[in-house]
């Protein structure tokens, strides 16, 4: 869907302050796929993120949304841009309307859609995040708590009916009900219509769980990128690289240190256990659990 | 909790309530006791909304209670004479750290506090060059803030903190914001100043695995204490957590699963490294070990 070639981007180029934030990144991010982006502080996720729905251009490099070179002088970067949402971290700094419909409204309403419609879409992405319309929509957005005033937002973006969803650090701040019910709402999404989704995070477990495949970054270069289970199978590589695993994850890793045969790729706490049980299995005597990867 | 050591910090009955121009006062405090001992790691943890940075800020005066008292090392923070006294013995580092360093350069801004105590210009330098040491910063201490990453940015934040000479540090979110590696970086420094300084540390968090490392969790639900009790003792409790809208670090879901499914395990274990030697020592006396 999202095709990266060679894309550079370089801050206040031919001053004093010219920063490479990226270099010769390649990356493909197919129709459905689930694909996380972790990196270190300063390696260029937001730039990078920002290149996916045109908001920055390439200083060398193309972004191709199927098949079609995005910046190309013909291309209407709105309709790019209603097709890649991208929701910025702290998204509810930028609800603004009296309302929350009128928020979630506001996309939909400058494309220039009958009141209706507007109407319709707004009750509908209230809805897919779990926000019931007709007890929210009349709110103020600033009445809300901070997890709910996250998933308005949200709604704000799946009103433009995107085929992509980007999400900057979605959970920052969150308490953890709230992390967990953001993150089930977009997985509900994406299954449900097949939304495309990009998540930047510093949260190792919200990566493991969510997503399909990884892009690492480091100081503006793509340095691994590949299925979860193989990119999380080297903490060594991602502590060298500011990053972590999951917790399971580092567990599974200090038990082979001590002597314990456990799979080192697990992900979760269930794939964890299991892992675990089998190898215990094996040495009381019993017959190991069949093992099942997930 | 023994008389013997009063405690550094005393919260008694606090209520606060916020008094927006318009609309109605909001409660967010509705009696909280809470006391912190000298030297003591405690972890505030709460739905978003429970009230923890509002308490975090009654700490150190930037808030005064509606009702109720906070006592820091016997100084009351409703006496505005104490104020400048309290603060220098409780700071506060927050989640963004942009917001918090001010200077051109670090040392300056890690002196920034130390000048507004009034203090003379050598006592300043040495203190900031202990900071400095103690947070590992000397080689950056020329360095634009503005350069350095989030870790080090909050590891500044600290160093001017620090330079105070507080009796107690007061981290509200202060990782949030951080990559793993400077959430690392973070947390082994405060918990370095704990052990070495014998500095309390209150820390206000999102992250289970951060405040499974204190010596004891407070759990803030609609403005008062929920539970409190030692991190085994509240991750234990499932049910309780996932109505206050939250929930057990992976690790203690990952022990309570193999307990569950029979492996003998000790209670109470919190961190990655407590559960792998649990499990190699399970494993070894399968194998007839040990």
């Amino acid at each position: 869907m999202i095709r990266c070639e060679g894309v550079t981007h370089v801050y206040q180029r031919g001053s004093p302050f010219e920063a490479t934030a990226l270099e010769d990144v390649s990356l493909e991010i197919g129709a459905g796929d689930v694909i996380g982006i972790i990196g270190a502080t300063g390696s260029g996720k937001s730039t990078l993120v920002q290149h996916l729905n045109g908001l920055l251009r390439p200083t060398a490099g193309r972004v191709y949304l199927d098949d079609v070179d995005i910046n190309a002088r013909e291309v209407d970067r709105r309709r790019v841009r209603q097709q890649v949402g991208l929701l910025f971290q702290y998204p509810e700094h930028q609800l603004f309307e009296e309302t929350v419909t009128a928020d979630v409204g506001f996309g939909p309403r400058n494309l220039g859609l009958a009141p209706d419609e507007v109407r319709e879409r707004t009750a509908r992405a209230l809805a897919q995040v779990g926000l019931d319309p007709a007890v929210f929509g009349p709110r103020s957005p600033f009445s809300l708590s901070n997890g709910e005033m996250r998933r308005v937002a949200i709604a704000g973006l799946l009103a433009m009916e995107p085929r992509m969803l980007i999400l900057d650090e979605p959970t920052a701040g969150l308490d953890p009900a709230s992390r967990r019910e953001i993150l089930d709402h977009i997985m509900r999404l994406r299954n449900a219509r097949g939304l495309t989704i990009v998540l930047v995070s510093h949260s190792m477990d919200a990566v493991a769980r969510l997503c399909r495949r990884v892009v690492v970054l480091d100081r503006g270069r793509v340095v691994a990128q590949g299925p979860t289970r193989d990119v999380f199978a080297d903490p060594a590589r991602l502590a060298a690289l500011g990053l972590g695993v999951p917790q399971v994850a580092e567990c599974a890793r200090l038990l082979r240190e001590r002597g314990v045969p456990v799979r080192p790729d697990v992900l979760t706490v269930e794939e964890a256990r299991r892992a675990i049980l089998d190898v215990l299995a094996g040495v009381a005597g019993r017959r190991p659990a069949p093992k099942k990867v997930p | 909790m023994s008389d013997l050591a009063p405690a550094l910090i005393r919260v008694r009955g606090l209520f606060h309530t916020y008094e927006p121009g318009a609309g109605e006062p909001v409660p967010a405090l509705r009696g909280v006791d809470l006391d912190v001992r000298r030297g003591e790691c405690v972890a505030l943890i709460g739905g978003n909304g429970s009230g923890k940075s509002t308490l975090a800020k009654h700490l150190n005066a930037l808030l005064l209670p509606t009702a109720g008292e906070v006592i820091v090392d016997g100084l009351d923070t409703r006496d505005r004479d104490a104020v400048w006294a309290v603060r220098q013995r409780v700071g506060m580092i927050f989640e963004h750290p942009d917001d918090q360093l001010i200077a051109a350069v670090v040392e300056e801004d890690v002196a920034f506090g130390c000048e507004n105590l009034g203090l003379p210009p050598a006592e300043i330098r040495s203190r900031v060059d202990e900071a400095l040491r103690i947070v590992g910063l000397e080689a950056l201490r020329r360095r634009p803030p503005h350069l350095l990453s989030g870790g080090q940015k909050q590891r500044v934040a600290i160093a001017g903190v620090l330079a105070m000479r507080p009796r107690c540090l007061v981290l509200d979110e202060a990782t949030s914001m951080l990559d793993p590696a400077g959430q690392r970086e973070v947390m082994e420094t405060v918990l370095r100043l704990r052990r070495d300084e014998g500095l309390a540390l209150v820390l206000i968090t999102h992250s289970m695995e951060e405040a499974a490392l204190a010596d004891r969790v407070v759990v803030l639900a609609g403005g008062t204490v929920a539970l409190s009790g030692t991190p085994a003792e509240v991750f234990a409790r499932d049910d309780a957590l996932r109505d206050l809208r939250l929930e057990a670090p992976p690790i203690v879901a990952l022990a309570r699963g193999l307990a569950a499914a029979g492996v003998a395990l000790p209670a109470g274990l919190l961190t990655a490294p407590q559960l792998a030697d649990a499990v190699a020592a399970a494993y070894r006396r399968g194998r007839g070990e040990a």
